[in-house]
């Protein structure tokens, strides 16, 4: 008998079901309502949501929190763990405590560099990379054991994701590290935000090309840009993303008013070329800030829950 | 030759050298200090060595993986500039384009970047990183 898949998540991608999934902004509140309501706003058309952890090194509301209060609320959270502010008692405490309420979905990252932030005077941990973050993890899961040998009652049964970015140097390194990861315990991918489709097919191919045409469940990251002059800003400060000069150029053409929906549309055009990608599993919405733009992406690109599962 | 080849054939000529000496000499204190000493002499002004005691300078092209500013040793991270240069320090490349730059030329060890290096024993900072892994060989 096949093992019951962990999580939603899991089940979807396992059976080969486009996937959605959808990053929350978590809110600079100290109410619950604020994330749940912004958390409301996607799950009518994702299958998960990221929790993002202190993202781009600025404190956020903290992610285990965040992911009870989601399951509270019956939404599938993706928890995201970085290596910058826990060393590896801290990672493995949160992480049975985090299976412990109901968490299932974990995805491992690197993290921002401290000087990103807001706080660039604090410390940076780095104590494990986003590698042996997975491997951490995975010795959890795998033979309910802390690295230390010390046993567990059980073993968490996790379904454990990492990123890749094929839109940075070394490209032709990329794929091959998407590999390591997999290798080191991940079974999900989500992409930085794909802006440059020719990039992203030629990292496709390689990955096909290295897995003999069967690579692990791979999320494209999409997102709408707000503005010309915020796809510039983006592409100056923030680090991995590279938003080619010929998408900015296609929104500047528009007065300032009507960019914002220019750039849900580039959004869509990018989604609709990417869906039908062999090696494409689905697609992973970041709207920074912006939850609302997500509806319209889905249902423009026939990716509404009901239509895509037909 | 150039210089990434020259410093892989004196790795295996080290490699073979010591792989005689450590397991006879490995725990006595003068030769100890005086493997920590030349490892430091060495490799610091050669790769800008930090002394972690667990050395895989041939699996990352001859390009110390502590020099990166979030001390990754398995690979590089997703802010790499698209010059190729370091999300953290600007002015630099990032050590992981070099490394992997570097490992394509490598004779022996250019395959050696795709494994999985496990986590760092922070216990072992400042010790012989030969020492640690010859001795770690013979033990198992
Ligand atoms: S850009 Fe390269 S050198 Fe800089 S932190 Fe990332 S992996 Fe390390």
């Amino acid at each position: 008998m096949t093992p019951k898949p962990v999580s939603d998540l899991a089940r979807r991608l396992e059976h080969g079901l486009f996937t959605v999934t959808a990053e929350v902004t978590l809110p600079d509140s100290i109410e619950k309502k604020a994330l749940v309501e912004r958390a409301q706003m996607l799950e009518p058309y994702c299958d998960a949501i990221n929790i993002t952890d202190s993202t781009g090194a600025v404190p956020h509301f903290s992610n285990i929190a965040a992911a009870s209060i989601l399951i509270e609320n019956d939404i599938e959270p993706i928890i995201q763990f970085s290596c910058r502010d826990r060393n590896r008692i801290a990672v493995q405490a949160d992480v049975i405590g985090a299976y412990a309420i109901g968490v299932r979905n974990i995805f491992c990252v690197t993290g921002d560099g401290v000087q990103t932030g807001d706080h660039p005077e604090a410390k940076p941990v780095f104590d494990l990379d986003s590698v042996t973050l997975l491997t951490t993890i995975n010795h959890l899961k795998t033979r309910g054991k802390f690295l230390s040998g010390r046993e567990l009652d059980d073993k968490p049964n996790l379904y454990l994701g990492a990123a890749v970015n094929p839109f940075v140097p070394p490209f032709e390194e990329r794929a091959l590290r998407l590999l390591k990861k997999h290798k080191a315990g991940a079974s999900f991918f989500q992409t930085q935000y794909c802006f440059d489709i020719e990039r992203f097919k030629s990292f496709l191919d390689r990955l096909l090309g290295l897995t003999k045409g069967a690579p692990p469940p791979l999320l494209v990251g999409v997102g709408p840009l707000r503005s010309a002059r915020f796809a510039r800003w983006l592409r100056e400060n923030v680090p991995g993303i590279d938003v080619p000069e010929h998408v900015i150029e296609k929104i500047e053409k528009y007065p300032r008013k009507e960019q914002q929906k220019a750039g849900v549309e580039a959004c869509i055009e990018i989604v609709d070329a990417v869906k039908t990608l062999t090696g494409v599993a689905g697609i992973h919405v970041m709207a920074y800030n912006w939850e609302a733009s997500v509806s319209e992406i889905v249902k423009a690109t026939g990716l509404s829950k009901p239509e895509r599962d037909n | 030759m150039n210089k990434i080849r020259a410093f892989e054939s004196t790795y295996l000529f080290c490699l073979k050298i010591l792989s005689g000496i450590i397991p006879v000499l490995g725990n006595k204190r003068p030769f100890m200090w005086f493997m920590v000493t030349s490892e430091k002499a060495l490799k610091k002004p050669l790769f800008g060595c930090q002394m972690c005691g667990q050395c895989i300078l041939h699996s990352t092209g001859m390009v110390c993986p502590m020099g990166c500013p979030k001390t990754l040793r398995n690979g590089p991270c997703g802010g790499v500039r698209s010059n190729g240069n370091c999300e953290i320090k600007p002015d630099m490349k990032c050590v992981w384009v070099r490394a992997w730059d570097n490992s394509t030329q490598m004779a022996v060890f250019s395959d050696s970047i795709k494994e999985i290096q496990p986590q760092l024993d922070h216990s072992l900072s400042g010790t012989s990183a030969w020492i640690n892994d010859i001795g770690k060989k013979n033990d198992s």
